[in-house]
């Protein structure tokens, strides 16, 4: 499904920020990729769908070499492997219903687009897939009258509607409330389950990671340390992972404990 | 109950910390000034004798004359239809141009070009464009028209290509995942972001050029600006009077016209 191997990665003359991964994918299930910031989980996710270009190495996905495809073929290797984003990323001001469409534009023409004339098929799908995380309500509402759990159910929506064969989601809670963020990690569970498609999500909460996922990598700065389920990622692996870096992303500063500033003169008397 | 405390004063900084330079600057500042004037020439003789042949037009200009209003309209009509033609076909032409200039979207020698035309555009006032118009395609509304379309596309195009450039690159990111080439991209992601300031500055536009086919008429290039100087050549200043009150009452109208949209779609 998805085979990385020796992948390696350098914006411009800067260091190496992913230094030689290689990891597999094989078949359904949801995939959590853990490490602290900075240690390059977004840049690897967004080298599998070339948003960022690999410096070297091969990334497979269902058969085909993305890394040297370039033009209208690396286009159609895009249609396979969806994306949600921590930001949403929805066009805001258009609706609902366009937002969701909108993950059909590799495969339409663009007059097709233009108009948003879009083959029926793709209609049904979308209206089946809103109904499906209970969005049926705000077809015609634009995007950014949403709340952000319900944008990042628009934004998941879009990316199903992709028919991809993989599903990359970067921090895709981390703009959310907890309840929401619980809520929007059941629902990529669940549909990961039922359209038996594999999920790579990135993701800050170790809770969460454990909680949702099958499977757990740790990344520390660009190379994998840890590679096992969920259940073998004990405190151990934990501190493996994020020890000496900028801090497990759970774990809050020390609060500022007296705030040392005169009020005479300002306070009512 | 409080220790009493040492008064602090503050005030600003002064922008030149350095009191020396600060000073020469001022007294540089006001040599220059009083050189500047000083080397003028205003002549005072001429600026007195001229004194009563302006109160002389100035009283002839009442009261208006509206007389001729056929005339008038004539030329207001051609003006305006300038203003509109031109304001369509600039902005038209400015949004491609546009896209060409907005760095972060475009690859760089296609910037460069892009740049290169706004910055051509904007380079001459449109007077001395529709005098160089007028010279190559004769009097009239033609030569105008296209001073205007020049005009427009060089203020279009610059502040266009500005918002291309600002606009949220995550939403063109999303709709490049999803396998769109840059066409789809341009009209999924780029224009709804920017469809509001396109708007506000397409109406802006054409309130500027309804004002300024008044100024290159002047100069041959067709419209009320024509007739105005042609009011004037003929010492009818009482109907160019008349003209000036329906040009400033028509600037008027479309500013409020065009400020009450403008804030309608922001
Ligand atoms: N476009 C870029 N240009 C230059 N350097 C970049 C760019 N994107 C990321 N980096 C650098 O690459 C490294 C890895 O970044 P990346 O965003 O992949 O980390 P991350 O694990 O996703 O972090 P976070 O948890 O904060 O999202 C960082 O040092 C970052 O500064
Ligand atoms: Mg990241």
């Amino acid at each position: 499904m998805l085979k990385i191997t020796d992948l390696t990665k350098r914006y411009g003359n800067g260091e190496l920020v992913l230094k030689g991964l290689n990891f597999e994918i094989e078949g359904p299930g949801l995939t959590a990729i853990i490490g602290s910031s900075g240690a390059g989980k977004s840049t690897l996710l967004r080298c599998i769908n070339r948003l960022v270009e690999p410096t070297s190495g091969r990334i497979v996905v269902d058969g085909v070499d993305v890394t040297t495809l370039r033009g209208r073929r690396l286009r159609h290797s895009r249609r396979a492997i969806g994306m949600i984003f921590q930001g949403f990323n929805l066009i805001d001001r258009l609706s609902v219903m366009e937002n969701v469409l909108s993950g059909r534009l590799g495969y339409v023409s663009f007059a097709q687009a233009l108009t948003r004339r879009y083959p029926q098929d793709d209609v049904d799908r979308a209206f089946s897939l809103l109904e499906r995380v209970g969005l049926q309500d705000y077809v015609n509402k634009r995007a950014d009258t949403l709340s952000g759990g319900q944008r990042q159910r628009v934004g998941v929506v879009r990316a199903l509607m992709q028919e991809p064969k993989i599903l990359l989601a970067d921090e895709p809670t981390a703009s959310l409330d907890p309840k929401t963020s619980q809520q929007i990690m059941s629902l990529t569970r669940e549909l990961s389950d039922e359209l038996s498609l594999p999920v790579l999500v990135n993701i800050h909460n170790v809770h969460q990671a454990k909680e949702f996922s099958d499977r757990v990598v740790g990344l520390r700065y660009g190379t994998i340390i840890f590679d096992g389920t969920a259940a073998e990622l004990d405190d151990d692996a934990l501190d493996r992972i994020y020890e000496g870096t900028a801090g497990r992303g759970e774990q809050g500063e020390e609060p500022v404990d007296d705030m040392a500033i005169d009020t005479r003169g300002v306070a009512p008397s | 109950m409080s220790t009493p405390r040492p008064r602090r004063t503050w005030r600003k900084p002064p922008a030149i910390a350095n009191p020396v330079l600060r000073y020469s600057v001022f007294v540089l500042v006001f040599a220059y000034l009083y050189w500047a004037i000083a080397s003028l020439p205003f002549n005072w003789d001429r600026i007195v004798q001229g004194l009563p042949r302006a109160v002389r037009i100035f009283g002839s200009a009442f009261p208006p004359e509206f007389a001729r209003s056929q005339l008038m309209i004539s030329g207001f009509t051609e003006s305006i239809q300038m203003a509109i033609i031109a304001t369509l076909v600039g902005v038209a032409i400015s949004i491609p141009v546009a896209i060409m200039a907005a760095r972060t979207i475009s690859p760089r020698p296609v910037y460069l070009l892009g740049r290169g035309i706004i910055i051509l555009a904007r380079s001459f006032h449109p007077v001395i464009v529709a005098i160089i118009f007028v010279k190559a395609v004769g009097f009239g509304a033609l030569a105008g028209i296209l001073t205007l379309v020049l005009y427009s596309l060089g203020f279009v195009g610059k502040l266009l290509a500005e918002a291309i450039e600002e606009v949220d690159y995550g939403q063109i990111e999303a709709i490049r995942a999803s396998g769109a080439g840059f066409l789809k991209i341009l009209v999924y992601a780029v224009f709804p972001q920017i469809l509001p300031r396109q708007v506000g500055l397409s109406i802006y536009q054409l309130d500027s050029n309804l004002r300024a086919s008044a100024v290159v008429g002047v100069v041959g290039a067709g419209g009320i600006g024509g007739t105005l100087m042609n009011a004037f050549r003929r010492f009818d200043y009482d109907f160019a009077f008349a003209i000036l009150i329906v040009l400033i009452g028509i600037i008027l109208v479309s500013e409020g016209i065009s400020g009450r949209i403008r804030r309608g779609i922001a």
